[in-house]
């Protein structure tokens, strides 16, 4: 607690800013103040926790959940065969530098309003990371332990499991805590381009009404969700990693 | 029995070769030193053993037989203990009896038995970060014999410990090396090392490509004890061997 009070304690001097510029200004529907958008938050909040919330995290938990499959699939498909390494990998690199959320639109375009275009959007902006970095991760392997494993009889599937997969692990769960806030943009980005429901949707919607304080609030509760669910994974990650600091 | 016929072996990357039209042997139960200078091609020799490299010309053979026929014939311990850190000392001394299909039972048995032998029971369930160095190196060795093999191929062992655990870690390999009779190659290029465990030492002269390995007999018996080292005949034998070393390197 101790070491993380300096940067408390900058967020707090910022809020404390942030809140005498929008008193000063004095027009909530340009830039609302903190206290304000904590007011609209628990004004508005039925709809946001029964209706809008629910249908952002599904949007990006299956998004999420795709993108993981998919991007291990990619990752140890790559790992195993260095022609599709050869063939892929440059693709991958490239297709990082694509806006996504320019191409965003076509998606509503195709899919329309259902839950599929938006999945589209968040698998977009967060399977590629995902498959980069884990395969990075298997590609970490020391190769002298690789040997070592061949020298006692290993199979290439030997190896895999027993050395490839638990070197990785770090790296996966630094991809899931990179492609969290992503899907969430990804989910909220789609939202905002073409929906009837969820948090991006309902800030469009404020917005419209002139509602800065209601244009925050969904914002706002879509980042402590995101940060919070970041928490929990690392959470578990300390759990399960006890030898990160040796490699 | 390990016998090389005529090997001779190139780095594909590389434009000298590493050995060439080499001939040399090690008796069963054998404890056999190489030393030589660093980059003179030590490792390889033990890279072309254990199949991780194949020689260009002539044979290696264990029992008379080439070594692409048979299995599991040699262990190979590296310089770095090379333990998986997600891995308990226990898991990682069963490693290659995993890989090798023991059934789970009998491996938690052999587990236990070589880790007593090794003086490290009560560690069985810690992991490599809890350990010093040379209990590392300790356990690497346990993990080497799990394998099963009868030789094993030693790559500098001790060379990252401190002094006083690498003379600890000799006298206890030798007291391990009286237990389970196996045939050792250690590595070293440690002369006083090598004086210490070996009953024959093989000494690489030649600059690359090396042809042969001068075999030098140690004059002294088992058990051995530090003070034989202090001997006239023994001081007189390191001497000989560092200058033969020297002469080498200076070529
Ligand atoms: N895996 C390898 N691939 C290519 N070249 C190697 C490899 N290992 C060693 N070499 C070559 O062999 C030389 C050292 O051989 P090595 O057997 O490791 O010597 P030593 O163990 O006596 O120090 C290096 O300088 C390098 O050129
Ligand atoms: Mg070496």
């Amino acid at each position: 607690m101790k070491k993380n009070l300096p940067s408390v304690l900058l967020v707090l001097v910022l809020l404390l800013l942030w809140q005498g510029a929008a008193m000063g200004i004095n027009a909530a529907y340009i830039l609302p103040s903190p206290t304000g958008i904590l007011v609209r938050l628990w004004e508005l909040r039925v709809p946001l926790f029964k209706v809008h919330l629910p249908a952002t995290m599904g949007v990006t938990a299956l998004g999420l959940l795709i993108s993981i499959g998919l991007g291990l699939l990619l990752a140890i498909s790559m790992d195993w065969n260095p022609k599709l390494e050869k063939a892929l990998y440059p693709v991958i690199v490239a297709s990082q530098t694509i806006p996504t959320t320019a191409i965003a639109p076509l998606f509503i375009l195709w899919f329309g309003y259902s839950i599929w275009s938006k999945v589209l959007v968040t698998i977009l902006m967060t399977f590629f990371p995902i498959a980069i970095t884990v395969f990075d991760g298997f590609k970490s392997t020391k190769r002298e332990m690789e040997e070592l494993l061949f020298t006692y009889g290993a199979t290439k599937k030997d190896i895999f499991l027993k050395l490839k997969l638990p070197t990785a692990l770090p790296h996966f769960f630094s991809a899931i805590k990179m492609a969290i806030p992503l899907s969430v943009i990804g989910a909220a980005i789609a939202e905002w381009l073409g929906a009837q429901k969820g948090l991006g949707y309902f800030s469009k919607r404020m917005m419209t009404q002139l509602d800065g304080a209601g244009v925050f609030a969904p914002v706002v509760l879509l980042s402590v969700v995101a940060m919070l669910t970041v928490w929990v994974i690392t959470i578990v990650e300390n759990k399960l990693i006890t030898w990160r600091k040796e490699i | 029995m390990l016998r090389f016929e005529g090997v001779s072996f190139r780095y594909p990357e590389d434009e000298l070769g590493m050995v060439e039209n080499l001939s040399f042997q090690v008796a069963d139960g054998e404890f056999v030193a190489i030393i030589g200078a660093s980059g003179c091609g030590k490792s390889t020799v033990f890279r072309l053993i254990n199949g991780l490299e194949r020689p260009d010309g002539g044979k290696i053979l264990v029992d008379e037989k080439p070594i692409e026929t048979i299995k599991n014939y040699s262990a190979f311990m590296p310089q770095k203990d090379l333990l998986f850190p997600w891995r308990s000392v226990e898991k990682n001394v069963s490693l290659p009896m995993e890989l090798g299909k023991v059934p789970m039972g009998e491996q938690e048995k052999r587990a236990a038995l070589v880790l007593e032998q090794v003086g490290l029971a009560d560690y069985a369930k810690k992991y490599p970060k809890d350990l010093s160095g040379g209990m590392k190196q300790r356990v690497s060795f346990a993990r080497t014999l799990l394998s099963g093999a009868d030789m094993l191929l030693l790559d500098e062992p001790f060379s990252a410990l401190d002094y006083l655990t690498r003379v600890e870690m000799q006298e206890w390999l030798l007291a391990q090396w009286a237990h389970y009779h196996k045939t050792i190659l250690f590595i070293t290029h440690d002369v006083e090392e090598a004086i210490f465990l070996a009953k024959r030492i093989y000494i690489i002269q030649d600059a690359r490509p090396f042809t042969q390995m001068e075999s030098i007999e140690v004059p002294l018996g088992y058990p051995r004890n530090r003070e034989a080292l202090k001997q006239g005949e023994i001081v007189e034998l390191k001497e000989s061997l560092i200058g033969k070393l020297r002469r080498s390197v200076s070529l």
